[in-house]
């Protein structure tokens, strides 16, 4: 199982952004490099929110490059609108099911136990308004679980969360993706966040995506961009 | 330059796809708009002939529309920029009251505006009786000074609103630094405040100046003759009473040619306007505090407090007593009104939302011409419209026999640029902010609409069905052009009643065609803001 970007051009205004890299399954990853530098356009390009200019997306051998966003083998947790405030937290996470809501009684079960699994326990019928940011997001998580695609990617849903929280979110991504053997892929500008659950990093940088790295190597001996972007 | 391009989200396609529904059915909004404003257009230039030219009346009433629309629009905003100010750096009690106030006359039927002038600067009005008291003559209103003075009460507060926001829209921080470098009333004045007035009066004044030339009611109650003829009134005047077409097809071309240049001119100051803008937290400020500036700005907010309110005040004193006992024209006139706004504002909603789902798909270019479209229906004045619908019928109906389902057309067509204004934005943003979402869990067509979209959109459309409805109630244009003496809405009958000289019965009409327009309103409103529960 492999994500491969095979001579993906992405351009936005006058900006671009070239990535050729193959992704292996199961395998944290983090996106890695300064702002405005393509990271989060890279993570659209694989979701289906932005086409490519010139090359192909492959899941496997597949090319799924002109695939509608909802039958790509991911799911992508957003900045931040994640929820919709006028429907109940289950509701939120049914459409995870059933995108029409037409939930049956078994379904509903299956969301009780989700939500469960993030901490959430009987929440169900609140409105994400009177959830806190840290637990709406664990709403969402808690919908990734029930979609339960092969590919997990994270656009910086923890950015507004204080350091102890958001390690303890990255803690329970990390746990359901292993449990559900699946691949994570996370933009961050943090290399404390890249070292605390992925193996493996892709530096964005330049304009280019560059190959995944060992996380711990490319950190302990950074090359020139990233040494610069560092400060080291 | 920013202007209405702003509603517009850039938006790949991939997250908001034009499918057919969405076409068929913005087009069709389209189509029937320009049907409407340009089509009948057509119709009128094709029955010109243009050898009669244009007579010394002709040219009165170019040269009287727009000195007046000139005069208003000034005077409107040399008063509105003090008062917007006042009203920006003060905190006084009833300063919400006040500002919520200013929203009002956009709602309220013109004719009962003129009443309510009529009743204070009129010949045996307030002011008058003050000044015969002291042996001075009393004031004479017809003719300019009162078509004037009705468009200034209109339109000042319209004024207000719109340089208010520009004060609002400047960062808080700002008044903190120029707190901070000890800045006086008058530095501050250049540094932040002209610049800001610069960008915001030339889109205010182009808009009031429009709203002006159009504007029917006030010149009709408090215009006429040879001195104070509008072409909007003129156009009336020959189709109603000299029954020639030619002569109002020509006084239609002018006003088409001049609402049009206006529009186009106006499209590239305005700024987007948000109706349901709150504004109500003024930032604090520290400057204006020398004593002068204190009562210089307590004066003028009073003064434009009595200007505004007083000739409200005066309808509902005036107007209560005779609620009990109107005249019996009054209520099939209400029912009209009903059968007529209704429909009209339902229409225009639902026109407005097929068009604004056509706009946020399509790729930017041609979603920016489609919306200035929508914009320029503002510029469509209901009598080029009305000429137009009448000629085209005239061959195989009896257009009087037609008067309210060309009531309730036209009325929906002026209703829509408001519309428009109000929907698109709230469209735009449930789609930024969900739009992703929705598509990342395939949610699409009716689904996508009713989980995701609706419940985001439908305060506004409450808002906008309520504000059309409200217009279309208070409306006294084109109904006035078609109506058969046995049929009637009730700001017609209540001019009617004026024009009888029956004031306390038009007073009393008017009490209940405001009341009616304000049920109407908060009907809609409140339906768009109730709680929705997804089952």
């Amino acid at each position: 199982m492999t994500i491969t970007f095979d001579n993906v051009t992405l351009s936005q205004g006058d900006f671009t952004l070239t990535a050729d890299l193959s992704v292996e399954e199961g395998h944290k990853i983090a996106l890695l490099g300064p702002s405005g530098g393509g990271k989060s356009t890279l993570l659209s390009a694989l979701a289906g929110f932005k086409d490519p200019d010139a090359g192909r997306i492959l899941w496997n051998s597949d090319d799924i490059t002109d695939i509608a966003p909802a039958k790509r083998p991911v799911t992508l947790l957003f900045q931040d609108h994640n929820l919709f405030p006028h429907l109940t937290v289950a509701q939120n996470i049914g459409l995870g099911i059933r995108p029409n809501l037409r939930l049956s009684a078994p379904e509903h079960q299956i969301i009780e136990d989700a939500l469960g699994r993030v901490g959430l326990k009987g929440q169900g019928p609140k409105r994400p308004s009177q959830l806190s940011g840290g637990q709406q997001q664990r709403v969402a998580i808690a919908r990734a679980l029930l979609r339960d695609k092969p590919i997990l990617l994270l656009d910086e849903p923890f950015a507004a969360l204080g350091p102890a929280l958001k390690h303890e979110m990255l803690d329970l991504v990390a746990e359901i993706v292993d449990a559900a053997k699946a691949t994570l892929i996370m933009v961050t500008h943090q290399p404390e966040d890249a070292l605390w659950i992925t193996d493996q990093t892709v530096l964005v940088a330049d304009g280019m995506a560059h190959p995944p790295k060992d996380t711990v190597e490319l950190l302990d001996n950074p090359p020139e961009v990233l040494r610069a972007y560092l400060g080291t | 330059m920013p202007s209405l391009q702003r509603a517009v989200a850039p938006m790949t396609n991939a997250q908001n796809p034009i499918t057919l529904f969405k076409l068929t059915t913005g087009g069709f909004a389209l189509i029937l708009l320009l049907i409407l404003t340009l089509g009948t257009v057509i119709a009128v230039g094709t029955a010109t002939t243009f050898e009669r030219g244009l007579t010394p009346s002709d040219w009165a009433a170019i040269r009287f529309t727009l000195i007046q629309a000139i005069t208003s629009a000034t005077l409107s905003i040399l008063i509105a920029v003090p008062t917007a100010r006042a009203l920006a750096r003060r905190k006084f009690r009833g300063r919400q009251i006040m500002v919520s106030l200013l929203g009002a006359p956009f709602i309220l039927p013109a004719i009962v505006a003129v009443l309510g002038i009529v009743s204070i600067w009129g010949r045996s009005g307030l002011i008058s009786d003050g000044l015969k008291s002291i042996g001075a003559e009393p004031l004479n209103i017809y003719g300019f000074t009162g078509v004037v003075l009705a468009h200034v009460f209109f339109n000042l507060p319209l004024a207000t609103r719109l340089i208010l926001q520009g004060w609002l829209a400047i960062p808080s921080e700002h008044f903190r630094l120029c707190a901070q470098l000890g800045l006086s009333t008058s530095e501050l004045n250049r540094q932040l405040e002209r610049p800001m007035l610069r960008s915001t009066i030339p889109g205010a004044f182009l808009l009031i100046f429009l709203l002006c030339i159009t504007s029917f009611a006030v010149a009709l109650a408090l215009g006429g003759g040879p001195k104070a003829t509008t072409v909007e009134l003129a156009i009336y005047q020959a189709l109603r009473f000299d029954f020639d077409l030619s002569k109002a097809a020509i006084l239609a071309m002018i006003q088409f040619y001049l609402c049009t240049v206006t529009a186009l001119i106006t499209l590239r100051f305005a700024r987007p306007t948000d109706f349901a803008l709150g504004l109500d937290h003024p930032p604090r400020r520290w400057d204006g505090t020398e004593r002068h500036t204190r009562i210089f700005d307590a004066t003028l907010l009073t003064a434009v407090a009595f200007f505004l309110f007083a000739p409200l005040i005066s309808v509902i004193l005036r107007g209560l007593p005779p609620l009990m006992s109107l005249p019996h024209q009054v209520w099939p006139a209400l029912l009209n009104s009903l059968t007529i706004a209704i429909p009209a504002a339902l229409i225009a909603t639902t026109l407005a939302t097929a068009l604004a789902a056509l706009i946020t798909a399509l790729p930017k270019r041609t979603a920016t011409f489609v919306e200035s479209i929508g914009f320029l229906a503002l510029a469509a004045s209901p009598f080029v419209i009305g000429t137009g619908l009448f000629i085209l019928i005239n061959p195989y109906f009896d257009p009087f026999k037609l008067a309210l389902p060309i009531t309730v057309a036209v009325n929906a067509t002026m209703s829509l640029p408001f519309a428009l204004r109000i929907i698109l934005p709230a469209l735009t943003r449930a789609q930024q902010n969900y739009g992703r979402l929705g598509a990342s869990l395939g949610m699409t067509g009716f689904t996508l609409f009713r989980l995701a979209i609706w419940p985001r959109i439908k305060r506004s459309l409450g808002f906008a069905t309520g504000l059309s409805a409200a217009l279309s109630m208070g409306d006294l244009g084109v109904i006035a052009l078609f109506a058969p003496p046995d049929f009637a809405t009730l700001p017609l009958t209540m001019y009617r009643l004026m024009a009888a000289y029956k004031m306390d019965a038009a007073a009393g009409t008017a009490l209940l065609l405001v009341a009616t327009s304000l049920a109407l309103f908060w009907a809609f409103d409140r339906g768009g803001r109730l709680d929705h529960h997804i089952r």
